[in-house]
This record gives C-alpha cells, sequence and structure tokens, in this order.
C-alpha cells in the first residue's frame, strides 16, 4: 500500500518533468512525429510496390459497391438478400425439423414412457422428467436446430464474402441520424440469427454509451426463435384472409413488415434513449469496405456449426429444460378443481383482453421465457387445456405441435382467438422481453442490474403500449 | 524469398515439423505475438498455426479481445497471441490499447505483423509504429493472391531490406507460404536472424534530450521497463492513457501482469 502511494507521487513529479519538457518542444511536434512515419511509410511503399497494367479486380469491386451501396438500390437489394436468406432457412428447415419431431417426439417420447412404466415409475416422476424436461428439450432441438444450421452458415458465408459492412455502410446514416453508432447496423443483423449473438456482437461498439443502445435495442430484431411463431400465426390469421393463391405471398409478406417494424423500433428507441437517458453525440467512425473474397465454403460451414449453431443451442437446451418442468407442474398441480395453469388463465383473461391477447399467451411467455422457440407449443398446450377439447395433443401439461396447419388453426380457433388476436401475438412476440439466455448475456456485458432491467421492461411496455392501441382502434371499426 | 519445389530437404517444407497445439499452452519457449489492421486475414493465419478454429468473417474489428493458443515447431514450442487489428497505436480505442500494452509490455519474443498486400502503404504506418516498440518482428505480407489479382508486384527483397526484418508472402486462406512464416519466426525467435528495423529518422536533437531525460527519471521509479523511450515520447506528446498509467502506477503493473501471463 506504502509502495503504491510512494509510486504515484513518483508518477506526478514524472508527468510534471513531460509537462515542463513540452512546453520547451513546441506544440507541433506530435504533428512531426506521425508526418515522419507516413513519409517513411510512403517512401518504402514506392519502392517496393509496383503496379503493372490496369486495377482489374479492384474496379470490379467497385462497380458492385456502386450498385449494393446505391442510394436507390441499397435498400431494396438489403431486402430482397434478407428476404431470400430467411426464405432460405425457413423453407429449408421445414422438412428436417419434420423429421427430427417425428423421431424424437413419435419414437422416442412412446419408448421413453413405456419403458417408464416397465420399472414402474411413479406416474409425477415420469410426468416431470419425461413429458416436461424431455420434451421441452426435444421441441426446442426439432425446433430450433434446423433453422439455425441454415441460417448460421448463410449468415456467416455473407460476412466472409464482405456483405456486411455494405450493410453497415447502408444503415449507416439512418442510425447516426438516431444518435447511435454506425456498427449497430451490424449488431442488428447478428440480432436476426439471434440476440444473445447480436449483444454480444456490440462489443465492436467503443463507446459505452452506444454500446448501450445497441445491446437495449437488439431485441427489436427478430430473432430465430421468433420467426417460426410469425410465420404460423401469419398464416393462419392473414394469409386466411385472401384466396389460397395468394396466401403464400400475403403471409410471408405480414412477416417482412414485422421485422420492418422492428427495425423503425430500433431507430426510434434509439433516438429517445440518445436524447434522454444516454445523451451524447454520435462518435464518427471510419468503416473501411473491403473487397469481396470468394468465401471458404467448407471452412465456414465447419465453424458456424461448431461455433455458432450448437453453442446457442446448448444454451437453449440448458433453459428448456426446467421450462419443461414447470409447464407439466402448472398443469398438473391443482388448487381446488382447477390447475395453477388454469387459474392464472381465467384471472388474467380480463386484464389481456384489453391488449386483445388473452390469458393464455401471457402465461405462455411467462413460462416461455427460457426460450421464445417453445412459446408456440406452450400455447396450444394452454388452450387445449383451458377450452377442454377431447381428441387433441397428449394429455393435460405435454407440450406439442400440430401436424397440419389446418389442425393448429382449428384449436386456436375453439379457443377463441380471432384475426385480432393473431396480429397481436405476432406484435407482442416482436416486443416482448427478450429470452432468459440474452438477458443474462446483457447482464455478463455491461455489468449493471439496471441497464439488464431497463432491456427487459422497455420492450414489454413497448408492446403493451402498441397492442393496446391497435386493439381499441380495431375496436373502433368493429 | 521463393521457394522452389525441389528443396524438399529444406526443414520449411517439413510438414510433420509442425504440431498444431490448440489451447495447450504449458512450458513455451517462446511467446509471439500477431499484429495488424483489421481484416488483413489475422486471425486466418493465427488458426493455420494453432490449429484453432476462431471465428473469422470479412469485417473489421471482429476479433474482441486477444486470443491464445500454441503450436510446436523443430521441437520448440510457441505461443500465439491473436491481438485486435488496429491502424495505429497512438490513438486511444481499446483495441488500440491491448496491442499495444501486449507489445509494449508483454515483450513477445517475435511479432508477426500480417498486413494486406494490396494496401501495403497504409498498413506499413503500423508496422513503422510496432517496429519502434520491438525489434523482433516478421511481417506477413498476406492477400499475395489478391495482390496478383490486382496486377500489383512487390519486391519482397527491398521491403524486407528496408524494414530489416524478414518478409514472408503469403495467402493464408489457401494455406500458402505458412511454412515459409513458420520457418521465419524460428530464425527471429531463436536469434539466428538479427532485425534491423529503422529508425524514425527525423527526429530534432531537443527532442532526443528530452526524451532521454524523461526516460532516466522513469527508470528510477520502476527499473527495468521496457520501452521505456517510446513511453517517454508518449508522454511528452501528452498521450492521456499513458499519462493516466504513469500517475496511478499501472505502468509497473501492466508489466508485471504481462510477465506473468507468460510465465
Amino acid at each position: 500500500m506504502e509502495n503504491t502511494v510512494i509510486k504515484s507521487a513518483k508518477g506526478e513529479e514524472i508527468i510534471s518533468v513531460a509537462n515542463t519538457a513540452r512546453w520547451d518542444l513546441g506544440t507541433d511536434f506530435h504533428d512531426s512525429i506521425v508526418e515522419s512515419i507516413y513519409e517513411d511509410a510512403s517512401r518504402i511503399a514506392n519502392k517496393s510496390v509496383k503496379q503493372i497494367g490496369e486495377k482489374q479486380a479492384y474496379s470490379f469491386d467497385l462497380k458492385i459497391d456502386k450498385i449494393v451501396t446505391s442510394r436507390w438500390l441499397g435498400f431494396p437489394l438489403m431486402f430482397l438478400v434478407l428476404a431470400i436468406v430467411f426464405w432460405l432457412t425457413v423453407a429449408g428447415a421445414n422438412y428436417p425439423s419434420g423429421l427430427l419431431a417425428s423421431l424424437l417426439i413419435d419414437k422416442v417420447h412412446p419408448f421413453l414412457k413405456n419403458l417408464a412404466a416397465s420399472i414402474n415409475m411413479p406416474w409425477w416422476l415420469d410426468g416431470v422428467l419425461i413429458d416436461g424436461a424431455y420434451l421441452s428439450m426435444a421441441w426446442v432441438i426439432a425446433v430450433m436446430l434446423p433453422p439455425m444450421a441454415i441460417f448460421f452458415p448463410i449468415f456467416t458465408l455473407l460476412e466472409d464474402l464482405g456483405y456486411l459492412p455494405r450493410v453497415a455502410f447502408n444503415m449507416d446514416n439512418l442510425f447516426r441520424k438516431a444518435g447511435a453508432h454506425g456498427k449497430q447496423a451490424l449488431t442488428m443483423s447478428m440480432g436476426f440469427g439471434c440476440n444473445a449473438a447480436g449483444v454480444v456482437a456490440a462489443r465492436v461498439i467503443d463507446s459505452p454509451r452506444e454500446r448501450l443502445i445497441a445491446i437495449i435495442t437488439n431485441n427489436f430484431s427478430l430473432c430465430n426463435g421468433r420467426w417460426p411463431t410469425q410465420i404460423l400465426i401469419a398464416t393462419i390469421f392473414i394469409g386466411g384472409l385472401v384466396s389460397p393463391g395468394l396466401a403464400g405471398i400475403v403471409s410471408a409478406g405480414s412477416v417482412v413488415g414485422i421485422a420492418l417494424l422492428g427495425i423503425l423500433f430500433s431507430l426510434v428507441v434509439s433516438w429517445g434513449l440518445s436524447r434522454s437517458v444516454l445523451k451524447g453525440e454520435a462518435s464518427s467512425f471510419s468503416l473501411e469496405l473491403p473487397p469481396y473474397r470468394p468465401p471458404r465454403i467448407l471452412q465456414t460451414l465447419y465453424t458456424s456449426l461448431i461455433d455458432r449453431t450448437i453453442i446457442v443451442l446448448t444454451r437453449a437446451v440448458v433453459f428448456a429444460v426446467p421450462a419443461g418442468v414447470v409447464i407439466w407442474l402448472v398443469a398438473n398441480i391443482h388448487i381446488g378443481d382447477l390447475s395453477i395453469a388454469e387459474h392464472f388463465i381465467q384471472w388474467s383473461n380480463p386484464f389481456a383482453l384489453v391488449f386483445g391477447l388473452n390469458g393464455v399467451i401471457l402465461l405462455a411467455y411467462i413460462i416461455a421465457i427460457p426460450a421464445n422457440e417453445i412459446v408456440i407449443p406452450t400455447v396450444l398446450m394452454l388452450t387445449v387445456l383451458s377450452t377442454k377439447l377431447s381428441g387433441v395433443g397428449a394429455g393435460s401439461g405435454v407440450m406439442f405441435e400440430l401436424d397440419s396447419i389446418a389442425d393448429t388453426a382449428n384449436v386456436l380457433h375453439a379457443g377463441g382467438w380471432t384475426l385480432l388476436t393473431g396480429i397481436n401475438l405476432m406484435l407482442f412476440s416482436l416486443l416482448h422481453n427478450p429470452c432468459s439466455t440474452t438477458i443474462m448475456t446483457i447482464y455478463k456485458e455491461t455489468k449493471s442490474a439496471k441497464w439488464t432491467l431497463v432491456s427487459t421492461f422497455l420492450p414489454i411496455a413497448l408492446g403493451l403500449i402498441v397492442t393496446f392501441f391497435t386493439t381499441q382502434i380495431w375496436f373502433l371499426f368493429h | 524469398m521463393s521457394t522452389l519445389n525441389n528443396c524438399a530437404d529444406c526443414p520449411a517444407h517439413n510438414k510433420a515439423n509442425l504440431i498444431k497445439l490448440g489451447l495447450n499452452l504449458e512450458n513455451v519457449d517462446y511467446v509471439i505475438t500477431m499484429a495488424g489492421n483489421p481484416n488483413t486475414g489475422k486471425s486466418t493465419v493465427f488458426n493455420n498455426l494453432t490449429g484453432l478454429h476462431q471465428h473469422t468473417g470479412n469485417w473489421p474489428g471482429k476479433t474482441v479481445s486477444r486470443a491464445e493458443g500454441g503450436y510446436i515447431y523443430s521441437e520448440k514450442r510457441y505461443k500465439v497471441v491473436d491481438l485486435p487489428g488496429t491502424y495505429s497505436l497512438l490513438s486511444t480505442s481499446t483495441d488500440e490499447e491491448v496491442a499495444r500494452d501486449f507489445i509494449l509490455f508483454g515483450q513477445p519474443d517475435v511479432t508477426v505483423i500480417v498486413v494486406d498486400a494490396t494496401r501495403l502503404e497504409r498498413n506499413l504506418n503500423l508496422v513503422l509504429q510496432i517496429l519502434e516498440l520491438t525489434d523482433r518482428a516478421v511481417l506477413c505480407l498476406n492477400l499475395m493472391d489478391e495482390a496478383r489479382r490486382n496486377n500489383l508486384e512487390i519486391d519482397i527483397r527491398a521491403l524486407s531490406k528496408e524494414l530489416g526484418i524478414p518478409v514472408i508472402p503469403a495467402s493464408a486462406r489457401r494455406k500458402q507460404g505458412m511454412d515459409e512464416l513458420l520457418q521465419a519466426i524460428e530464425s527471429v525467435a531463436s536469434g539466428k536472424f538479427k532485425c534491423k528495423p529503422p529508425k524514425i529518422k527525423t527526429r530534432s536533437k531537443k527532442l532526443n534530450h528530452a526524451i532521454e531525460i524523461l526516460a532516466e527519471k522513469i527508470l528510477e521509479t520502476y527499473p527495468g521497463l521496457p520501452n521505456v523511450n517510446w513511453v517517454a515520447t508518449r508522454l511528452l506528446e501528452g498521450d492521456n492513457s499513458i499519462i493516466e498509467a504513469v500517475r496511478t502506477g499501472e505502468i509497473g503493473s501492466l508489466h508485471e501482469e504481462d510477465l506473468a501471463i507468460q510465465n
């Protein structure tokens, strides 16, 4: 301790010597140091580098850049690229998801049930472990693994190719006008894959103020776990409004609309924060547009599978297992005549209806905090439970997803869902708290309970406001 | 520096000489560090050497803190520290501080500077700044395939002579030039190659005198502090982060910390 005091006194002494000397040297010597480095660099480069013939490749890069970052084509091209990536993800994931589901749920699940019965496992233990923990894990793997295994490699290929800095270049101006950092465009794009990954990516932003804004608003990027919810609900409620021929395009369009709304919220909230609690100027940065490089396909597949897919999936499974236990418990523990789940649904229904939602949705979002992926199975399970439909599902408290969209639609309509409920669920899916993995990541990155709470509750507040007004306006016209 | 195919007995061609260690970093003989501008393929070179799969991507600034790995070459164990990419060591972003502090106080045995062959002039600014801090360095002239595509011809010999360090042309993405790089690192680490980096010429007597006096003063408090002249210059310039490090005494502990990491 004493040693530190002496050293810091000595430190002051050193600094004062430096200050006196600086006075003697004049002010421009820093510039002259920098200049001499630049001069040497240019001299050496001129000596050793020769340009032979045309700069072909470089001018080719420039031509592409003129198109992808042009004022008129930049944004439409960006949306087109994103739309293609999402379409590939959704379309490509469908089949392997179904395959995994039929293996893990239709084959392994009954097998485990039989095994448990053969060793006379008590019914509650069998329920908690197999119907709760195992099924939720199986769902997360079946629903999450295929889209992630498609989305992350495609996204990494785009990154490898050099497209991401162009996206940031296009968005930079918008984010700076909102008082945020231009690189937030990059972290936002990462968030479309996984918000936790987007929050970590915000490390590329130096200024703590702008980094916080990027972290708080990352949740407005619709993540992988929420795309399936959006697509299913859009197909049932919005695609159902038009003729079957148009249904696909209309429902896909409404999902892209929700994603764009998310970007809009990201900008508006950044603007609000940088003019209130996180006041400050946007710092400028020079963004270098790197040359386009041919992506290395095999290596990208390997690293994105190991680094991103497996890690994110493991974290989701870790959270989904306890959630599965909770779902089973609330559906099977009875107080009086009704289960805990039914009590909550009946109690919260009047409140939820003000926002055009229902008690089932609220409970599902509370239970499904660990992973957005399990929202739809939870909603269906709770709907069946609360409307006492017979002949669907596998018994109370067992998460399931129905084979066809028509079956799902029937359950939801029986549960009293309307077009308004569908729209509001899509809005609420965009605007609600981040999943617990992301919340934990936010805490790790910010080391601040306060900002973690802000990041958690700000989207919920916005979600309730938006669904409230949507509902009230809807009732004005109906 | 070009390698012909008929020198199969050359140690650089013996791939069996390289054993990738991944994260096994015990009892290292040499510590090497990798520095360079963002987006020059530093992480790719790092992965090639260590066999790790650190995520690489074509956008600046994705290595956010330093990554470490290791390999064995010619029976010596090397630890590799990959630093975040920076354009200079002079200003104040976190990336630049991480890179600067490690080269400055970590005293690596060899600093491998990875540069983009297609943007040599701008990359050289950082190279020259690093060569002010250390005289044991190897230049990895990466992205040679792109330079060729751009019809650029680079005189490797002249560049090596000017900088006074080995210059190895490479295309890390195609794993070209890695054997030569390993050999160059070894010869600098073992002292077989004596580097003679240039000193920045245009410096007044007055400035040199001031640096001398200040350096003496610093050494009184922190005996054995490496790169004391460089620290003195930054203090004279009024570099805030260095002033702060001197004021709090952190400059001494940084030195000790990095020594601890090495051991």
